[in-house]
C-alpha cells in the first residue's frame, strides 16, 4: 500500500528553547479529513507551525507524498502543497478580495471561479479591500487564499474561532463541501469536538505535545468518555 | 469614463507641448522626473523597500547613455536598453547588501552606495569628465528620423513617449500576481513565505526593476541634453525623487506622475520668483502633506473623484 499524504515521524520542536511537541507522530491519507483537538496550549497550533516551518524543529521528519519536507524553507513547503490558513487569518489588507486571490494563485483546479463557487460571499465582496471584511469574510478570504495555491494538503488553524454562529454554518458547510465532496485533504485544529467530528474521517488529540488518542472520527463521537478525559468541557 | 480619466495626463502633457513651445526643455524635465518617480514608486511605493540612493542608478544610466553617444554609438533607443540593462545589474549585484538587514540597515546601504558611486564618478575624470561633467555626447537621431532640435520638441515628444510605454508596462506590472504579491509582501512580509512567496527573491526583482526604470530615466536626459554632470548622482536627486513620489501619493502610478510634474513646476515657478524662499515653501508643503494629505495629491483627486476611479 502507498504511503500516505503526510507522515510524520518523531517530531520534536517548540518555539525558541522551549520545547512543546515531543515525539509526536502521525499520519494522513489523500483524501481524508483530520480532526486535531485539544485542549488550549495542547500543541495543535505548533503542530500547525511546525509542520509549516514556522515553529522550531529539534528532531524528527516530516513527509509530503513521500517529499522530505522538515529542512525546508516555509515558501518551499507551500509550493509542494501545503496550504496554511492561521488562526490570525493575515490577509492582504491593503489588497481587494479577489487581489488577495490572484496574488498567490498557482494553476491547478482551484481557481477565482471555483473559490468563488464555494464560497459566494467572496465574489461579492470581490471589490472590498481586506480591511473592509467583517471577521468571517476574512476567515473565508484565507481560506479561499489557501485554495488558489491549490495544496495537496489544507491546514486550518480553527477556522471557526470568534465568529458569529450564521458565520460558523456558511464556512462549516463550506469545509463539509471541501473535504467530503471535493476530497481535499485536510488537517482541521478544532477546540469544539462536536463541531468538526462529524465532517472529519479521522481524529487526533492531542495533550501537552503528544498524541494522547487517536482513532475514525466516528468512533470518537461514539465514544464521550475518550473525548471527556482528553477535552473536558470543551467536548461539548 | 474610467478610460477618458487615464487618458486625462497624457492628453494634458500633449496639449502642454502646443501651449508652452517655449518651455519644452522644462517639459522634458518634468516627463523625466515622472519616469524616475515611477521607478522610486515601484521599489518604495509597492515593494515597500525605501532607499535614498536611487540617483545610483539614474547616474547609471545616464553615463552608460552618454558614454555611448560620446564614443560613437549615439543610437538613442539602444542607448536606452544599455543603461537599463546597466543599471538593473547594479541593482542586482547591490539588491542583497540593501535587503539583507532591516529596514533601516538598508536605507544606510542604499545612502552610502549612492556617495560612493558619486565620488566614484567624480575621482574618474578621466571618463566621466569629473566636475566638468561628460561632454561631446552626440545623440543621433530618434529611428533614424528625427533629430535633436535646439528647441527641444523631439527632446520633449521622445521623452515623453518613453515614459508613456514604461509607465504603461509599469501598470501591467502592479497588476499582475508578482506586482501584487509585491503589495502582499509590503503589508505583510512575515505571512508571504506561507503562501509560497519567495519573499527575496521577489524583492531582488523589484528592486532590479526599479534600478533599470531609473537608468532609463537618467539615459534620457543625458540623451535630450546631451550632457551629463555628476548632479545625476547627487543624493539631491534621489531625495527630491523621493519628495515628489510622496508629494503625489505613493503606491500609486498616477501619483508618480502628478507628484513630478507639481514638484518640478513649484520648483520652477517659486525659484523664479524668490530662489531662496524654494525650500522653505518646500518644507512648509510637505509638512501640512504629513499632516493632513495621506496618499498625497493623488489622496486627495481620489477623494474627489468616484470611488475605483484611477489607481
Amino acid at each position: 500500500m502507498a504511503e500516505p499524504l503526510l507522515v510524520v515521524e518523531g517530531l520534536t520542536g517548540g518555539w525558541g528553547e522551549g520545547v512543546v511537541l515531543e515525539n509526536l507522530s502521525l499520519s494522513l491519507r489523500e483524501g481524508e479529513a483530520m480532526a486535531l483537538l485539544g485542549r488550549n496550549g495542547a500543541g495543535k497550533t505548533t503542530l500547525i507551525c511546525a509542520l509549516m516551518g514556522v515553529a522550531r524543529r529539534r528532531a524528527g521528519t516530516i513527509r509530503l507524498g513521500g517529499v522530505p519536507l522538515e529542512r525546508l524553507a516555509t515558501e518551499k513547503r507551500a509550493v509542494l502543497g501545503l496550504g496554511w490558513v492561521p488562526q490570525e487569518r493575515n490577509i492582504f489588507r491593503s489588497l481587494t478580495v479577489e487581489e488577495n486571490l490572484t496574488a498567490v494563485a498557482r494553476p491547478g483546479r482551484w481557481d477565482l471561479r471555483a473559490v468563488y463557487g464555494l464560497m459566494p460571499r467572496l465574489e461579492e465582496r470581490r471589490s472590498n479591500l481586506g480591511n473592509e471584511l467583517s471577521g468571517g469574510e476574512q476567515q473565508m478570504l484565507a481560506l479561499g487564499r489557501a485554495l488558489m495555491l491549490n495544496p495537496r494538503l489544507l491546514l486550518l488553524d480553527e477556522p471557526l474561532e470568534g465568529l458569529a454562529p450564521v458565520i460558523v454554518q456558511a464556512l462549516l458547510a463550506a469545509i463539509r463541501r471541501l473535504v467530503r465532496d471535493e476530497g481535499m485533504t485536510a488537517i482541521i485544529v478544532e477546540q469544539h469536538a462536536h463541531q468538526i467530528l462529524p465532517i472529519a474521517d479521522c481524529a487526533v488529540i492531542l495533550d501537552r505535545g503528544r498524541v494522547a488518542a487517536e482513532g475514525a472520527a466516528a468512533e470518537m463521537l461514539a465514544a464521550p468518555e475518550i473525548l471527556d478525559r482528553h477535552l473536558g468541557l470543551n467536548a461539548h | 469614463m474610467r478610460v477618458l480619466l487615464h487618458a486625462v495626463p497624457w492628453l494634458a502633457a500633449i496639449a502642454a507641448y502646443f501651449l508652452m513651445p517655449e518651455r519644452l526643455p522644462l517639459l522634458s524635465s518634468i516627463a523625466i522626473a515622472a519616469l524616475f518617480t515611477v521607478s522610486l514608486d515601484l521599489i518604495v511605493g509597492y515593494a515597500g523597500v525605501v532607499t535614498l540612493g536611487q540617483a545610483a542608478f539614474f547616474g547609471a544610466g545616464a553615463y552608460t547613455a552618454g558614454l555611448l553617444a560620446q564614443n560613437g554609438w549615439g543610437e538613442p533607443l539602444s542607448g536606452l536598453l544599455a543603461a537599463a540593462a546597466v543599471a538593473a545589474v547594479l541593482g542586482l549585484v547591490t539588491a542583497p547588501l540593501v535587503l539583507r538587514s532591516g529596514a533601516l540597515a538598508g536605507l544606510m546601504v542604499t545612502l552610502g552606495l549612492g556617495l560612493m558611486l558619486y565620488e566614484a564618478a567624480n575621482k574618474a575624470a578621466a571618463i566621466t569628465g569629473g566636475a566638468d561633467g561628460l561632454q561631446g555626447v552626440e545623440v543621433w537621431p530618434v529611428l533614424g528620423v528625427f533629430r535633436f532640435d535646439l528647441y527641444g520638441q523631439t527632446a520633449y515628444l521622445y521623452s515623453l513617449a518613453v515614459l508613456f510605454v514604461l509607465f504603461w508596462l509599469a501598470k501591467l506590472i502592479v497588476a499582475s500576481p508578482y506586482g501584487l504579491s509585491l503589495r502582499g509582501i509590503n503589508g505583510n512580509p512575515r505571512r508571504a513565505p506561507a503562501l509560497g512567496v519567495p519573499v527575496k527573491t521577489r524583492l531582488t526583482v523589484a528592486y532590479a526593476l526599479a534600478a533599470a526604470y531609473a537608468g532609463v530615466a537618467g539615459a534620457l536626459l543625458a540623451q535630450t541634453t546631451a550632457f551629463v554632470s555628476l548632479d545625476a548622482l547627487s543624493f539631491q536627486r534621489s531625495a527630491d525623487g523621493l519628495l515628489m513620489l510622496v508629494l503625489g501619493g505613493l503606491g500609486s502610478l498616477y501619483g508618480a506622475l502628478i507628484g513630478a510634474a507639481a514638484f518640478t513646476l513649484a520648483h520652477h515657478a517659486l525659484s523664479e520668483a524668490s530662489p531662496i524662499f524654494w525650500q522653505f515653501w518646500l518644507g512648509i508643503a510637505l509638512i501640512a502633506l504629513a499632516l493632513y494629505g495621506r496618499g498625497g495629491l493623488m489622496g486627495l483627486l481620489r477623494k474627489l473623484m468616484p470611488r475605483g476611479a484611477g489607481s
